[in-house]
């Protein structure tokens, strides 16, 4: 039965959320805007231990325990939707900081999608221990963003040792340098196995800080989300076990595109969640342009004819619209994921609305507000530049687009290019 | 707990209307736009679907449940085929489904039973006005009291039926309340003009009609002498036609994609050219993201949310801006084929320019 109520452990933790990103973010935002590289210690201790309490994890929901549900009477699952709702949350308060949050991130995600349940329970413990730890996921090279399949980095087997030898230089690797540098955390570095195979030599390495030969090289300085670290990172004979490869042992012999559609599992189940964090903006700046605009007395009036109101309250009412469903799109596709239905389409067009409808939010929430929106006495300029890397990170909203025609229309790679 | 997954019941009516509006509605749609006339047999199939009478308590006739969402899935399905079908097979519904939800028990008793209990028959409403800024909540048709009754005064546009039906639902301001009021077949001081030219929809009968001060009696006020809430119709209203937009919409993409995917260009398919397969898969995204707005829409009003209202006003100015994106471009997909009557499309753009106008011609 079509529904569209907020499970209840979900409504029942909002709260709490909200005030962590009343009382924790917001007032720290512009600080940290202006202080790159700084690191946000304070939310990150408090995240950390309020996790570690509540059993809240990373970007992937853990496995349920099969044990602990009676045969038959399966809880529904609800993991990936109680994720976007916190993550919505969390970058209502910052999204920039959000990104900062221990407990894995994207590698951790990666693990989870790609790894076997030994992996999981190698790599995924050190987030829950005492102190704060990073995972992050590297991909992108300098000639290889959204083409993934271009990666160079090497990763070959040392037979004598049963070692993998990488070598290669990772760029916009998000929190690579926290992952690295300021906690016992991990990189999943994706790697090719054999550069003449394309992406059926590509596969997926854990790299623990800690790693001999890898070092962070650089730390960007972007337009927006300052307070995340965006790291470069370079492998020169970083050596790490065989079993970090991640999957099972016979996916180093298949010269199949298993690995290759391990990271892209890891993107359908993490799209609408970045996605998420895009409606966080969102919702962000249209409360805050709502609010700035009530106060100079400027009602909006809901159910009059469009001929009837005046261009604010136009643009306002639209903005509603487009926050509201790409929402719901977010939550179908999570939702799909939830009921391990394959979601690729959904996954893909919830990212690429929310990247679109955060940019026109915040674009439009700027001009709206004339010379208040252009100054940094608030936060829309901000809002503003953060929004950007939604549409660009975890796949571009052309990527997306991509994506979503080759499923309406049916046709492979090869047939859209 | 979220579930986007219709009930086994609806599942059945959706699989049923959609058979209806692949097999009978959509393959009639270009002549009976041409002609400016549906077929009775087409309508009367439609009818036989049952979907008004599913949305009628027993006790007055009907087998069912009134439930928004239950209809927006229908309702997208039949405006699937064709969105002036779709009107003409719910237009007893426009007379129907407000006694349904505000009628008195005596208007039901009288009503229901003989609308649903038969074939097809014309009933309609009058909403709309003809002036630019018609507002639903404004009326400009006023209702004042007479005695024992009322006398109504003021001009109304795009009445489907006018001229046929037996029975109709006048709305008017009343002070600060719009009511509405039984208007039946003849009544003195009614004056129906000629059949109305608009962009779209010519299948569908649409008549001006003028109010010249018209005596209504107090037990054909809608509601009986308490009145109603005008809010709960306006927002079955505006579901109706967010829902048929949903329908309009989706056709246009299956079009759109049917005709990319068969096109040669350049030695390729032209779906093939990213700049037509974007396009495509935002019309697509489009679409699934408004349905899904209308979804939660109709299941506040369901639910008795206090915010389904504004909800549902929401939904339709998204259905209607969705309904002109997606319909332009599948007229662009198909480039010069796309402005030629032969192909649906340049229906289904006239009927996309609507949805922002015709509130008021549907209900359910």
């Amino acid at each position: 039965m079509i529904d569209f109520e907020i499970p209840k452990p979900i409504a029942m933790t909002m709260t709490a959320l909200e005030t962590v990103a009343v009382n924790m973010m917001r007032p720290k935002s512009r600080y940290f805007d202006e202080h790159e590289h700084e690191i946000p210690w304070d939310y990150i201790t408090f995240m950390h231990m309020a996790m570690r309490q509540t059993g809240a994890g990373s970007l992937a929901p853990a496995e349920e325990k099969k044990k602990e549900i009676p045969e038959g009477k399966e809880r529904p699952r609800i993991g990936y939707q109680q994720l976007s709702f916190m993550l919505e949350m969390l970058s209502w308060g910052d999204c920039g900081m959000y990104l900062d949050t221990p407990g894995g991130g994207l590698g951790a995600a990666a693990v989870e999608a790609a790894g076997t349940s030994e992996q999981k329970q190698k790599f995924l413990a050190r987030f829950r221990g005492e102190k704060p730890v990073f995972g992050a996921m590297a991909m992108t090279e300098s000639q290889a963003g959204s083409d993934t399949s271009a990666i160079r980095t090497t990763a070959v087997l040392d037979k004598d040792t049963n070692e993998w030898v990488l070598n290669g230089e990772k760029i916009f690797v998000t929190a690579g340098h926290k992952s690295l540098c300021e906690s016992e955390g991990f990189v999943v570095v994706w790697a090719t196995i054999d550069p003449t195979a394309g992406r059926a030599g590509m596969r997926a390495f854990v790299v623990p800080a800690g790693t001999k030969g890898v070092q962070v090289s650089k730390l960007e300085h972007k337009l927006g989300i300052r307070v995340s670290d965006t790291a470069s990172i370079v492998m020169q004979d970083a050596r790490v076990p065989f079993e970090n490869l991640l999957g099972s042992a016979e996916v180093i012999k298949e010269p199949t595109t298993k690995g290759f559609k391990g990271a892209m599992a890891t993107f359908d189940a993490t799209r609408p969640l970045v996605a998420a964090t895009a409606i966080g903006v969102a919702r962000a700046a249209l409360e805050e342009l709502k609010k700035i605009l009530e106060k100079e007395g400027v009602v909006i009036r809901y159910g009059l004819p469009r001929q009837k109101i005046t261009a604010i309250e136009r643009e306002i009412i639209d903005m509603d619209v487009m926050l509201r469903s790409a929402w719901l799109l977010i939550i179908k596709s999570v939702w799909m994921a939830d009921n391990r239905m394959p979601n690729s389409k959904e996954a893909s067009m919830a990212k690429l609305r929310a990247g679109d409808i955060v940019n026109r939010i915040t674009q439009r929430a700027v001009e709206i507000l004339g010379p208040l929106g252009y100054s940094r006495e608030f936060l829309l300029e901000k809002w503003f530049r953060d929004a950007k890397i939604s549409d660009i990170y975890e796949g571009t909203g052309q990527i997306n687009r991509l994506i979503v025609a080759r499923h309406i229309l049916g046709y492979t790679g090869r047939e859209l290019r | 707990m979220y579930s986007f997954d219709p009930t086994e019941e609806q599942q059945m009516l959706i699989d049923a209307v959609q058979r209806y509006a692949t097999n009978d509605l959509r393959p009639k749609a270009h002549d009976a736009e041409e002609e400016g006339e549906i077929p009775e047999k087409l309508i009367e199939k439609g009818w036989e679907l049952g979907y008004l009478q599913a949305s009628i308590p027993e006790e007055f006739g009907g087998f069912g449940e009134r439930s928004l969402v239950t209809g927006v899935l229908a309702a997208e399905e039949l405006a699937y085929g064709d969105f002036a079908g779709t009107l003409a097979i719910m237009a007893p519904g426009l007379f129907a489904i407000p006694i349904t939800i505000a009628g008195s028990l005596l208007q039901k008793e009288n009503y229901l039973p003989e609308i649903i209990g038969g074939s097809w028959k014309a009933y309609s409403a009058a909403l709309i006005e003809p002036a630019y800024d018609f507002d639903p909540m404004d009326l400009r048709t006023v209702a004042i009291k007479d005695g024992e009754g009322f006398l109504i005064s003021g001009e109304k546009t795009y009445v489907p039926y006018a001229a046929e039906a037996e029975k109709m639902l006048l709305y008017a301001r009343m002070g600060d309340k719009i009511q509405g009021f039984i208007i039946s077949k003849g009544m003195e001081g009614v004056e129906i003009g000629e059949r109305q030219k608009t962009l779209g929809i010519h299948a569908l009968p649409l008549y001006p009609v003028k109010f010249n001060g018209v005596k209504v009696s107090a037990d054909n006020r809608l509601g009986g002498d308490e009145g109603h809430a005008f809010e709960p119709i306006l927002s079955s209203m505006q579901l109706a036609m967010a829902s048929m937009a949903l329908g309009v919409s989706r056709a246009a993409l299956d079009y759109a994609i049917e005709y990319a995917k068969d096109r040669d260009v350049f030695g390729v398919k032209v779906a093939q050219k990213q700049a037509i397969a974007f396009m495509l898969a935002e019309m697509a995204t489009e679409i699934e993201s408004i349905r899904l707005l209308v979804w939660e829409a109709a299941w506040m009003m369901d639910n008795g949310k206090p915010e389904a209202h504004r909800q549902a006003y929401l939904a339709l100015t998204g259905a209607a801006d969705m309904a002109m994106m997606v319909t332009d471009r599948a007229v662009q997909t198909l480039g010069g084929h796309g402005y030629i009557r032969e192909h649906p499309v340049e229906l289904w753009m006239r009927n996309g320019r609507g949805f922002a106008m015709l509130n008021g011609l549907a209900i359910i």
